[in-house]
């Protein structure tokens, strides 16, 4: 394959079930180098903040969301929210990353009080909103993606986490997530808030019912749209994490429909219920080959650990993500990997970078 | 880089201590890792092995206090404990019954039971054998894999029989095979820092070669990733091969990753390229050894899988209730079913095979 040369859809769906993992982490390693020839593995100092675990959406992969009336339902109260913040601010933190469910009872004005009370008081980065949320507070006040995401960003949202694109197919989203927004929806959302010049991260989560040909459509959906805006600062490939959740009783028991074409799935080594760590190491390195207008490519240690993490800043990823001061969604999967700053600053030395915390837009703020 | 590496690996001329030290300095994990992968393949095709194994650990009591071991009490301190035969042969039990009532009553749950555990300053070398004849006795089928040449070096001086008596004892009662834990690093600077009561380097070769002779198959070890050096990585792995050269007795390699909880000289968990790196280079540097085991307790269950594609051949198996490793803060779970075992193999691009301790093959799943 021509190195200068795009790959087409075909050759990815190609490499992604054919090629030997060994020769596909190489040729990411490669293009890594040249796009990061400084050998550079950065990491954010961030907080999850998830203002609520209510949620109408009940995706089936998720094991964070609450009924109202559920017993451990809750929504953050503003002195809570504050005395995270500052404690992010005092760990040399420089963002928040402020999600939640999709609360029955809000409205557009709880996001405004929300976002101008956190900029009143604090000067840090606020990146917030998944696209469903985006939608569903567009939705509630009426309004069009475009004028939500206005309102939003004067009252104070610097930028927009890439969550909830799962699998960018719809006939993926119709078993995982068939309450949440179609593929269409996430796109446009992202494309309205690059156009209004904020910069967006994007998602994908695989290892659940998909097949090869929908990371493909995926990727390729970035990739179109990267082409047009600009607008994604980084690509953050995770995979479904099975504990908890409704998608995976289910696949205990009842077959989701798409598993009826189970032998496909198999044969391309992607297995229905969580991937593997050589699925997500095929699936990081093609990721950094297919989108080559995406500078970043994220390691996800939640969903790996600290190891794999590590490794995989040889299959193409150049960033750790956030050390991640708070996590409550995949902690509620019953995965927890303990981590501090030492710990990924470390894991980074020992693949051959040098450590360095950036901001959001990836300006190294300090090399370690 | 490799270049002259790679024409010598392919065209199957051994490695020197020079380049086994090229290899640990190389960041071309890649190159290595193909490298480890076509070796793997001379000898065990695409085949991955896994057992269906229990764990059992008699006592945390020893007379040895190793620096790097977080399992290990005094007697009478807080949290020892020593399990009577009985209390042996009860787990066994459990394990047995309540595994054949998942697998269906026709299906052997276990081939293995793997036992090692302190040098408990009490227990006589009849007890011991009393422990393997009773378990024998019980459980006829399961093999028997006991006793570390530290713990064998001990029974010899407690019983004041020669080890290659002790040995021979210890078969007559039912020892099948050994495992090949206490090297840790030959290197004597390194154990005199790590453990200086425990046996030597030399005394532990010594011990597998009297094993070997005595016709018992056993297993080798090393324990990295504390304060050794690469230098004194390559010495153990040549020591090995040199034996192995001598009695072809040793069935698989198993470097294993040291852990740093609640152990007296602390540090880091082992970097995961390191650790695969580490497989890779054992794999191409012990041509003699069959087997090269990436042991996902200290491993991860994740890194392991990666490991079949850096030259290892087998991930260890269901292992019921390890507790070494986990006193020393392992992040792995502390069993897996052999469903989990053979989907992680398989989504290596492997064909699983269950084995025997013998690595006879019980069932090939293509």
């Amino acid at each position: 394959m021509n190195k200068h040369k795009r790959i087409t859809k075909s050759e990815g769906l190609e490499l992604l079930k054919n090629s030997d993992l060994l020769d596909l982490g190489q040729q990411a390693d490669g293009i890594r180098e040249k796009l990061h020839p400084e050998k550079t593995g950065t990491f954010i100092v961030d907080r999850n903040i998830n203002y609520t675990n209510i949620c109408i959406n009940k995706c089936t992969f998720c094991a964070f969301w609450r009924d109202k009336e559920n017993r451990d339902a809750y929504v953050l109260s503003e002195d809570e929210l504050f005395r995270k913040i500052e404690e992010t601010i005092r760990l040399g933190g420089t963002q928040i990353l402020i999600q939640g469910g999709l609360h029955p009872d809000f409205n557009i004005e709880y996001y405004i009080n929300l976002l101008k009370s956190i900029k009143s008081r604090f000067d840090i980065n606020v990146h917030g909103f998944s696209p469903p949320e985006i939608c569903y507070i567009a939705d509630k006040s009426d309004l069009t993606i475009r004028e939500a995401l206005r309102v939003l960003k004067s009252s104070g949202l610097d930028s927009i986490p890439g969550g909830g694109a799962e699998i960018l197919s719809d006939r993926v989203r119709e078993i995982l997530s068939p309450r949440k927004i179609k593929s269409s929806s996430w796109l446009k959302v992202m494309e309205e808030a690059h156009r209004l010049g904020m910069r967006t991260t994007a998602t994908m989560m695989f290892g659940s019912v998909e097949k090869p040909e929908d990371i493909i459509e995926h990727l390729d959906a970035i990739r179109n749209l990267q082409d047009r805006t600009k607008g994604f600062t980084a690509f953050i490939p995770w995979t479904f994490q099975p504990g908890n959740t409704e998608l995976a009783q289910k696949s205990k028991g009842t077959v989701p429909d798409l598993r009826t074409e189970q032998s496909e799935v198999v044969e391309s080594g992607l297995s229905p219920c969580g991937a593997t760590a050589v699925e997500y190491l095929r699936v990081l390195a093609l990721s950094r080959i297919y989108l080559d207008n995406i500078k970043n490519i994220q390691a996800s240690w939640v969903t790996q650990g600290l190891k794999i993490a590590e490794v995989a800043l040889r299959f193409g990823a150049n960033d750790f993500g956030s050390t991640m001061i708070e996590e409550n969604v995949v902690a509620s999967a019953g995965v927890s990997y303990r981590v501090s700053k030492e710990d990924i600053i470390r894991a980074i030395k020992n693949a051959g970078f040098t450590p360095a915390q950036r901001d959001t837009y990836y300006n190294i703020i300090k090399r370690f | 880089m490799l270049s002259k590496i790679k024409d010598k690996i392919l065209s199957g001329q051994r490695l020197t201590k020079e380049d086994a030290l090229r290899l640990f300095e190389t960041d071309d994990i890649f190159t290595l890792g193909k490298l480890a992968s076509h070796a793997a393949k001379k000898k065990n095709g695409n085949k991955a092995y896994f057992i269906r194994n229990i764990h059992i650990n008699p006592t945390n009591i020893c007379v040895n206090r190793c620096k790097f071991c977080a399992f290990s009490r005094s007697k009478g301190e807080e949290g020892s404990y020593e399990l009577s035969i009985n209390e042996i042969l009860q787990k066994l039990s459990t394990f047995n019954s309540s595994a054949s009532g998942r697998l269906g009553r026709l299906s052997t749950p276990f081939s293995e039971v793997h036992i090692t555990g302190g040098l408990h300053p009490d227990w006589t070398f009849e007890y011991y054998l009393e422990m393997i004849s009773k378990i024998k006795k019980t459980f006829p089928k399961i093999c028997i894999k006991a006793f570390t040449a530290t713990e064998i070096e001990y029974f010899s001086k407690i019983s004041g029989l020669s080890i290659t008596d002790t040995l021979l004892e210890l078969k007559k009662h039912g020892l099948d095979t050994m495992p090949g834990g206490g090297a840790e690093i030959f290197d004597i600077a390194v154990r005199n820092q790590l453990c200086p009561e425990k046996l030597s380097g030399e005394g532990w070769l010594t011990v597998m070669e009297a094993t070997h002779e005595a016709g018992i198959k056993t297993n080798a070890t090393m324990l990295y990733g504390h304060v050794e050096n690469y230098g004194q990585r390559v010495d153990h792995l040549l020591r090995l091969r040199e034996l192995q050269d001598k009695t072809n007795g040793f069935q698989a390699f198993i470097p294993l990753a040291y852990h740093p909880k609640n152990t007296e000289i602390g540090g880091a968990y082992s970097s995961g390229i390191d650790d695969l790196k580490t497989i890779a280079i054992s794999r191409l540097v012990l041509d003699n050894f069959p087997h090269i085991k990436a042991y996902w307790i200290m491993l991860g269950e994740k890194l392991s899988q990666l490991a079949l594609l850096f030259g290892a051949d087998d991930i260890d198996g269901t292992i019921i209730e390890e507790k070494i490793t986990h006193s020393a803060g392992a992040l792995s779970g502390n069993a897996m079913t052999a469903e989990q075992l053979k989907n992680l193999i398989k989504k290596a691009g492997k064909i699983p095979v269950e084995r025997d301790s013998f690595y006879r093959e019980l069932k090939v799943n293509e």
